[in-house]
């Protein structure tokens, strides 16, 4: 079957797929965004505690993915298989970039300005909020780009245990053997990647203060 | 030039507004501590080492010295940003430790040498900065940025909403004198503020800014390595050499001083001047 006549025999399947993929990635994003970006900023006064995040999160980065979802699997309450487990997994997968780019982002900052903050009586909680903060936005935002596109790619693989989305095609198809099935999970998925990227590298150039 | 070094010292006023008393600081080295205990194996690096002197209100003090003689430290120590080894350090009467932090540095003034400006602020906004944190009402505040403004030389209407990156160097040395000045703190603590710019536009704000200071009348202290800057905005010249004072005095005395370390600063400002050594 040529990839053009299952795209048009499957319209239907392939968009709910597609949508599938976009809430899985978008999920698992939220949340490690919202423990990733106030870990971080937690820890740019927490030298003790920021050895231990970074490194955490740093080793589930580097767990192969299939790996990961090996492990989260006999896990209770968290694993099993479906949706919850590969959640759990793209959170985990995604914390690094943006725990990295937010403490990365808060720190690297002209010590001249912090000197001066300091200076003028700003007590540490407004330097955070008013001065850190604005300034690491571009580099915080960067680390959600690399999480999304690195979340959009390992998504494909959560079909394996069963999480649905594009990856399902491509398991399908490779069991079929049949470059039309693979396609049509491959090209929507690598569609999504590049276009998320794109948007997002935009939004992070306004963000950045020169 | 010759105005400058012509000009008097003030009187000394009777009120001292920042005290010294035997101050050391001193920093632990990254070398092996050999007494865990007492700190007397320990690996230390002194500062500044037994310093005493004051500075009466209305002062304007240069702290000269080369890098390494603990200027910065002293400076640092006055807003509470660093608390002395031992010793005590007063403002207004009061120990630094015993200030809070937080109120003691609002009341203090800071020019550093790149300014410090926050990029993602306007010059406005900038200048607004430690009014708004004293919660000073929006109307004070404005009319106070663009009275900070005019007296730095900078047109309001042209530089309040610009972006820092939009200034040239010695416009954004302008604009953090016009922060450091805006509550209207009694004292003023400068780190070579004038250290970063290029020679004309620095001897420009030197001259600028040693007439400014005069009229306006605040406790200054200045950090300096350079005599000429030290000639044209103090009206008492401190010198620094390893941590501690070797020399203090008003500006026309201080070039009469025979100490070594007080020539190794005057011979080469008198021989630009074509002055006899």
């Amino acid at each position: 079957m040529s990839p053009l006549t299952f795209f048009g025999t499957h319209q239907r399947e392939i968009l709910e797929a597609t949508l599938e993929h976009v809430s899985l990635a978008g999920i698992s994003l939220a949340i490690a965004v919202a423990i990733g970006v106030p870990l971080g900023m937690l820890i740019v006064h927490r030298p003790r505690l920021r050895g231990v995040a970074l490194g955490a999160a740093n080793v589930f980065q580097t767990i192969p993915s299939l790996a990961l979802f090996g492990f989260l699997i006999p896990i209770p309450y968290l694993g099993g298989i479906g949706r919850r487990t590969a959640i759990v997994a793209l959170v985990l997968y995604a914390l690094l970039p943006i725990l990295r780019n937010t403490f990365v982002g808060l720190t690297e900052i002209d010590p001249a300005v912090l000197e001066s903050a300091e200076a003028m009586g700003m007590t540490t909680w407004q330097i955070l909020w008013r001065v850190r903060l604005p300034l690491a936005l571009s580099v915080i935002l960067a680390g959600v780009r690399t999480a999304t596109v690195i979340t959009i790619g390992v998504a494909t693989i959560a079909a394996a245990i069963g999480a649905g989305g594009l990856g399902t095609f491509i398991f399908r198809g490779v069991a079929m053997v049949s470059n039309g099935v693979i396609l049509a999970g491959a090209i929507p998925a690598g569609l999504l990647a590049l276009i998320a990227d794109g948007l997002l590298g935009v939004v992070e150039r306004r963000l950045r203060v020169t | 030039m010759s105005t400058t070094l012509d000009a008097k010292t003030p009187p000394v006023t009777a009120q001292t507004i920042i005290g010294f008393e035997d101050v050391t600081y001193r920093i632990e080295g990254t070398g092996r501590k050999r007494d865990e205990k007492g700190g007397r194996g320990g690996n230390w690096r002194v500062i500044l080492n037994g310093v005493s002197f004051g500075v009466g209100a209305g002062e304007r003090v240069a702290l000269l010295g080369r890098s390494g003689s603990g200027k910065t430290t002293l400076l640092k120590l006055v807003n509470r940003m660093l608390l002395a080894s031992s010793g005590e350090v007063k403002v207004e009467g009061r120990a630094t430790r015993e200030w809070d932090a937080i109120e003691l540095r609002r009341r203090i003034g800071y020019v550093i040498q790149e300014a410090g400006l926050f990029p993602h602020f306007t010059v406005g906004e900038n200048i607004a900065l430690v009014p708004g944190l004293l919660g000073w009402e929006r109307k004070r505040t404005a009319a106070r940025v663009d009275e900070m403004l005019s007296l730095v030389g900078l047109a309001p209407k042209e530089f309040r909403e610009r972006k820092p990156r939009e200034l040239s160097g010695g416009q954004r040395q302008r604009v953090g004198v016009a922060r450091a000045l805006a509550a209207d703190p009694p004292i003023l603590l400068m780190d070579e503020p004038f250290g970063a710019l290029d020679p004309v536009t620095r001897a420009e704000l030197q001259v600028e800014f040693g007439k400014v200071a005069q009229r306006l009348g605040k406790t200054i202290v200045l950090v300096t390595h350079d005599l000429r800057e030290a000639m044209q905005i103090a009206s008492r010249i401190v010198l620094l050499q390893g941590g501690r004072i070797v020399a203090d005095a008003g500006p026309r005395e201080f070039l009469g001083i025979a100490h070594r370390e007080v020539q190794s600063f005057v011979a080469p400002l008198k021989a630009e001047l074509g002055m006899p050594a």
